[in-house]
């Protein structure tokens, strides 16, 4: 395979917990605590887990939109983590985000244009001239008409205003697209439309992407590898249809047996999960799926296991396959 | 589960919710438990009109769980407020008659309508928090709830309280009848929701987008337990959803509702396997199957239009690839597709009718045929 453009070694993201009448730290939501994986030059990989597992956080934390706790970023050879506040603000041309609601990510007072042509102000890209041009060239990229350059964003469809989003993160020529749950806040008919044109994107211009979603049935459509998180950990990463032909992981598993699919002859196998996702404040011991875990040993409860390769491109961190 | 004991153990209770409704729901079969007919509610805002629900006509049988699916803005939420007389102004009813249980209650007043509401026919929300009350804890809202409309003591309403929480699958009840919504996370306040709706025994549950706000894995625990009361209850559910996929799980009939307007109606099998309104057969070929991973997804041109906004013809042709002259020109009447099932489109007017492949390229085919 190619050489990753990305890889993440370790990454951690701790939220101090405040309490007492000092507001002294008493303990740390570990929001992402020690992931691990690449992402490779052309490829999606996609990360899914259910709400507050630290997707987001990952996203944010990997291009140190957030600071990292802990952990190392080597994003085309340079290591992010180690950068100054100038190499950063460089770096983060190549390196652009889409986010879930494409109304709270839009400037209301900004006209579509002055939107998609902002970060190409910001890194000094092409005269007025050019960048009115290629703002055009953009809006008819993502399908939308050039003449709604001078509107406003209130002016568009949930679908129309994630074009716009699309558009913007465009403009600087990015290397590494991260898209945040780019298609949820989205109508039915809607979202396949932007799936559509995130595919095609990458094949007219070689785009990498970071796809996060809690869509497990989105993710596999789109991304080429994906990554299962659970309480801030990888529980398991593979190739797309690998990781849904086969999963390993014992919460991979009920995830997946949990999503409804569209046959009503269809009739899913699998055990129902029980319970809730626990505090991510207060992490359950060991392996952290062990309390809704149907196959959990003594060991699990002692011992976290760690994320390992356990068929070829195939890594899960389950004691069962130790 | 040791559900069907539970049942039975609260019979004891002499609540005489399930008894009779058994009873009820063999013989009523056939007959429609709620019906809604040309059903238009309106809401008058200071830009003008907007027709939310625009002539839906539906009925539900007891025992059934009815599907309405749509995009955002289509009118699912009207529908069903307007069904439970919950619409305030700016919005209002202005045409089609709300029959329940052999009782037309389009008109009835609002002293009839709180005995309805929370007894013979209830509703859950998308956002639990917003129909809990957060000063109150759990136990003093479900008591409350059974007491307004039965007679019973305190103490056995507790009882009866705790006894639901069990059943819906929460943990220690005799702790959570204690403890505050806030306490509690989205999974457990909608199943207490649940427990709420439920309590009086209704004849019809409306739930709206009951698990979108839910992960999936707890969705599915929500909707086992919704199938689970329908089925030893006999409570008819009306399941509101834009996941296809929930739909095909849960439910017996769909209607599919565009802009206001229900545009195919059938059985659960008919409308995923024989889609026969090229919106449906959109929608379904735009949705990534799990089991099967296309190349690509189809994906229906243009946008969800706002209520009113398309005044002629069939509210679907801006987006239509089959659509006609006579698509611009008029609504197309019902067209009749065998054994419950139907459609709103001219293109089953025609000699060989429709019958192009979801998700190919076939721009008008049918109709050059
Ligand atoms: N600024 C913050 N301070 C404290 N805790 C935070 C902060 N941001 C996130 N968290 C916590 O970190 C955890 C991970 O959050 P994150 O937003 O990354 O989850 P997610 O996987 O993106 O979830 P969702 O699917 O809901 O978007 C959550 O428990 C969240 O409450
Ligand atoms: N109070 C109101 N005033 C004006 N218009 C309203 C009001 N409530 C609803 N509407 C309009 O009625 C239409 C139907 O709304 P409804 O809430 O029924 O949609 P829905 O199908 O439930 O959508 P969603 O999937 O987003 O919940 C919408 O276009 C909405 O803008
Ligand atoms: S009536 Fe015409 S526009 Fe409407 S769905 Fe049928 S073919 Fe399309
Ligand atoms: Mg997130
Ligand atoms: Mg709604």
């Amino acid at each position: 395979m190619a050489e990753p453009l990305l890889t993440v070694e370790g990454l951690k993201k701790y939220y101090p917990i405040e309490g007492g009448v000092w507001r002294k730290t008493i303990g740390y939501v570990k929001a992402v605590d020690g992931v691990s994986f690449e992402v490779f030059k052309g490829e999606t990989f996609g990360l899914v887990g259910e709400s507050g597992c630290g997707k987001s956080t990952t996203g944010r934390a990997l291009m140190r939109l957030i600071e990292p706790t802990e952990g190392r970023v080597v994003f085309a050879g340079q290591d992010i983590t180690a950068l100054d506040k100038r190499m950063l603000r460089k770096l983060r041309k190549d390196i652009q985000m889409i986010f879930q609601d494409p109304f709270a990510s839009l400037n209301p007072r900004q006209t579509v244009g002055q939107i998609i042509e902002e970060p190409m102000i910001v890194h000094k890209i092409g005269t007025k001239a050019e960048r009115k041009k290629r703002v055009r060239e953009l809006l008819e990229v993502v399908g939308l008409s050039s003449a709604y350059a001078d509107r406003y964003p209130h002016q568009f469809s949930g679908g129309q205003r994630q074009r716009i989003g699309i558009a913007r993160a465009l403009a600087v020529d990015p290397k590494l697209i991260i898209a945040d749950e780019p298609i949820s806040a989205l109508d039915v008919s809607i979202q396949s439309q932007v799936l559509n044109l995130l595919q095609d994107l990458q094949e007219a211009f070689g785009l990498t992407f970071l796809f996060i979603a809690h869509d497990l049935s989105a993710v596999h459509h789109f991304a080429d590898r994906v990554g299962v998180m659970y309480l801030g950990r990888l529980v398991e990463v593979a190739e797309s249809d690998r990781l849904y032909a086969s999963p390993k992981h014992p919460y991979t598993k009920a995830l997946l047996a949990s999503v409804p699919v569209p046959d009503p002859d269809y009739k899913s196998e699998g055990e129902v999960l029980q319970g809730d996702v626990p505090n991510p404040a207060d992490p359950p011991s060991g392996c952290a799926f062990h309390p809704r875990c149907p196959f959990a040993t003594d060991h699990c409860r002692r011992v976290r296991p760690e994320l390992k390769t356990v068929e070829e491109e195939h890594r899960v961190a389950c004691h069962l396959y130790a | 589960m040791r559900f069907g004991k539970n049942i039975f153990y609260y019979r004891s209770y002499n609540v005489a919710i399930y008894v009779g409704l058994a009873a009820k729901g063999g013989g009523l079969l056939s007959e429609p438990i709620l019906a809604v007919k040309g059903l238009k509610t309106t809401f008058y805002t200071d830009d003008g009109q907007v027709p939310a629900v625009d002539g839906v006509d539906f009925s539900v049988r007891a025992g059934e769980i009815l599907g309405i699916v749509g995009e955002s803005g289509c009118g699912k939420s009207v529908t069903s407020l307007s069904i439970m007389r919950l619409v305030s102004a700016p919005g209002k009813i202005v045409d089609g008659r709300i029959v329940f249980n052999g009782e037309d209650i389009t008109h009835a007043s609002e002293k009839r309508m709180r005995q309805i509401r929370g007894d013979e026919m209830a509703m859950i929300f998308q956002e639990p928090m917003t129909s809990l009350n957060p000063v109150l804890t759990i136990g003093q809202q479900l008591v409350e709830a059974i007491r307004i409309h039965r007679k019973t003591s305190k103490r056995e309403a507790e009882a009866q309280a705790a006894e639901w929480l069990k059943l819906v699958g929460l943990p220690r009840p005799k702790d959570l009848l204690k403890s505050y919504p806030h306490q509690l996370s989205g999974g457990m306040r909608q199943r207490v929701m649940i427990a709420m709706a439920m309590v009086c025994g209704p004849k019809v549950l409306i739930a709206d987008e009951p698990t979108t706000a839910l992960d999936v894995t707890i969705q599915k625990q929500i909707l086992n337990l919704m199938k689970k009361l329908n089925r030893e209850t006999g409570t008819a559910i009306i399941l509101i959803t834009h996941d296809l996929g929930v739909v095909a799980e849960m439910c017996d009939r769909v209607i599919v509702m565009y802009a206001g307007k229900v545009v195919e109606e059938g059985p659960v099998k008919a409308i995923f396997k024989n889609p026969a309104h090229p919106y449906t057969k959109g929608l379904l070929a735009s949705v990534p199957d799990l089991r099967n991973r296309k190349k690509r997804l189809y994906s229906i041109p243009g946008n969800v239009p706002k209520p009113g906004e398309i005044t002629n013809g069939c509210p679907f042709h801006p987006r239509c690839e089959w659509a006609m002259d006579r698509c611009r020109g008029s609504l197309p009447e019902w067209a009749a597709l065998g054994a419950g099932h139907r459609a709103r489109c001219f293109l089953h007017d025609m000699k060989d009718g429709i019958a192009p492949g979801k998700g190919e390229s076939h721009g008008g085919t049918a109709v050059n045929r």
